[in-house]
């Protein structure tokens, strides 16, 4: 048993079309450890058995039946993700399911429909084992916003798992799923990644689509694929990715196979290390890790440039004008009227919308869209929103100057390893920092992974690997030879064996 | 700059989230907090700098004027929370 949750992905894959175990039986084997663990984690805020097995039975007969058209790779043979299950973020539409984004304002919203991602991954033949827990609408890097209650590290049950796809984080950390959906707007994959010891990749802007993904800030926003290895994630963003011409900002690419390069040798590979990230503010224990992991790649042959990112340091005052500006617009939506939560009181139309909003989103969320309303609002758009939009390009710049004497960019994913439930909590401005290293990245609409690669103080760091535009497969490349070389990603808490 | 009680409360109305009195300072103070986080912003020069909005290069696409939808009505109407005759009900604005 401990094998089938430590599996990969392609091992699954092959156990499953040898008919070593059926999807329903690997699915149950999910299911359990799901029943079992989950009330201490509470990373999962919706599991429905029967409609899971039942998807699970479904993948067994296309199994069974042999070949069927895999959409993303456009083959007529099985998609090698058929009667695997993995659980999505609960960002996520999927039609007949409750989708809820963390939020009281959806805690009974039905999905009358399904996110593009959620349909690549069903056509494949992936089984869906629930919806995972998160910072209300994604907004919080702890996931201590959410209203269905923090999510528990499995690590260390006394932290967090970073946030805000907190919840995909620790459903793959304590292995109840073997891989998971995930979002990251300003580091909501690549923090929880980090922290809970897990292979997440935001791949570029416009890669994935953003259909049914209940919109935070439309230009940063991002799904992806969060599994323990970066083989895992390759297979994974093969299903997830495609043009999508209901997402306006979707790329019209032609298919690429995701892992053509995982084994490419890494001899001559540029690795820039930029100053700003290598400064103050990083928890040694974390300096060490990454240092130790950066030894390792010079072993496998790359070498090592200082780069300079001159304006990272503005990164994360940009992102709280421009994210929380996105938000208000997009979260105007929730009204009270079509969908969603509605105040049982009321006077007139407005002070419905204004009880039904009070009472429906959480104070981080409240936050944001006053601060974005600030900052759109009449006279004061010029200076923060269209500044922070220019200081977007230099941010931009800086990348594309750095990737002219690199191929990919490393530091540490997040300044510290998990952080205790409260730490961070009370002070906003303190929360927005623990995504200092991962912010610039969506700024600038550029591919970034997270690797585990060590312990601080018996909790896991996250190496960040940033890559240039349409720059996924060589990071995964990048990743997979490390993996092959240490095995800090088959590393699972004690606890949850 | 910072903000006043009187601005968090337009700022609120703006937005239409009902803030209590009680609520209405801590508010002001997480909200100036950010605010002040933000200010370094204005002191970067991005004299000729154009904004940036989508980091890859594209434009918006075109599609056919073209009906590509199909009735949903009955299913999107079933999560409202209240409806009659296929029209979503609201209290009253017209008097």
């Amino acid at each position: 048993m401990t094998d089938l949750i430590q599996a990969s992905l392609k091992e699954l894959s092959s156990a499953l079309a040898q008919k070593k175990i059926s999807s329903v039986e690997l699915t149950t084997l999910f299911l359990d450890r799901i029943e079992q663990h989950n009330p201490t984690l509470n990373a999962f805020v919706t599991v429905d058995r029967d409609k899971t097995l039942a998807a699970a039975q479904a993948a067994d007969a296309k199994i069974g039946a042999g070949g069927m058209k895999c959409p993303a790779a456009g083959t007529a043979e099985l998609s090698p993700l058929c009667g695997i299950p993995l659980a999505h973020k609960d960002i996520f539409c999927a039609d007949g399911w409750r989708t809820t984004c963390g939020s009281k304002m959806l805690a009974n919203f039905i999905a009358p429909y399904s996110a593009h991602v959620v349909d690549q991954l069903n056509a494949a033949g992936m089984v869906m084992l629930g919806k995972c827990n998160m910072d209300e609408f994604a907004m919080g890097s702890s996931n201590e916003s959410s209203f269905f209650g923090p999510v528990k590290n499995p690590w260390d049950t006394g932290c967090v798992p970073g946030g805000s796809s907190g919840g995909s984080a620790a459903a793959i950390a304590a292995r109840l799923a073997p891989a998971a959906t995930g979002t990251d707007t300003g580091g909501s994959i690549r923090q929880p990644a980090a922290l809970c010891g897990l292979t997440g990749l935001k791949p570029t802007y416009g890669v994935v689509s953003r259909y049914g993904m209940i919109a935070f800030a439309s230009s940063l926003d991002q799904g992806g694929p969060m599994a323990k290895s970066a083989e895992d994630c390759a297979l994974l963003l093969n299903a997830m990715a495609g043009f999508d011409p209901r997402d306006s900002t979707s790329l019209e690419r032609p298919a690429e196979d995701y892992a053509r390069d995982l084994d490419k040798p890494l001899d001559g590979l540029r690795i820039g290390l930029p100053r700003e990230f290598f400064g103050a503010g990083m928890d040694d224990g974390v300096r060490v890790a990454v240092e130790v992991a950066l030894a390792e790649y010079r072993k496998l042959g790359a070498t090592t440039v200082d780069i300079d990112l001159p304006n990272s340091s503005l990164s994360v005052p940009a992102y709280y004008v421009i994210a929380p500006a996105e938000a208000s617009s997009n979260l105007s939506r929730f009204d009270g009227v079509r969908y969603g939560h509605r105040a049982p009181d009321y006077t007139d139309l407005n002070d419905m919308y204004a009880k039904s909003r009070a009472q429906g989103f959480g104070d981080e969320v409240k936050r944001r869209i006053l601060i974005g309303t600030y900052v759109l609002s009449h006279g004061y758009y010029d200076a923060y929103y269209l500044k922070a939009q220019k200081i977007r390009r230099l941010i931009a710049a800086d990348f594309q100057v750095a990737f002219k004497s690199c191929d990919v960019i490393m530091g540490p994913t997040a300044p510290s390893v998990a952080f205790r439930f409260g730490e961070k909590s009370a002070d906003p401005v303190q929360m927005y920092l623990s995504d200092i290293y991962t912010i610039a990245v969506n700024l600038a609409g550029l591919p970034g992974m997270s690797i585990p690669c060590g312990f601080d103080r018996d909790l896991p760091v996250g190496l960040q690997i940033v890559g240039p535009w349409f720059g996924e497969a060589r990071m995964l490349n990048v990743a997979h030879r490390y993996q092959q070389a240490t095995d800090w990603h088959t590393r699972m808490p004690e606890a949850m064996k | 700059m910072s903000l006043s009680l009187d601005d968090v409360s337009r700022i609120a109305r703006l937005a239409r989230i009902e803030i209590s009195p009680a609520e209405a300072e801590r508010t002001r103070d997480q909200l100036n907090g950010i605010l002040s986080f933000v200010e370094q912003l204005q002191a970067v020069n991005t004299d000729g700098i154009a904004p940036l909005a989508h980091a890859v290069d594209v434009v918006q696409r075109l599609r056919p004027d073209a009906v590509t939808e199909s009735d949903h009505r009955a299913a999107f109407q079933a999560i409202a929370p209240e409806t009659e005759a296929g029209l979503y009900l609201v209290p009253k604005v017209i008097e």
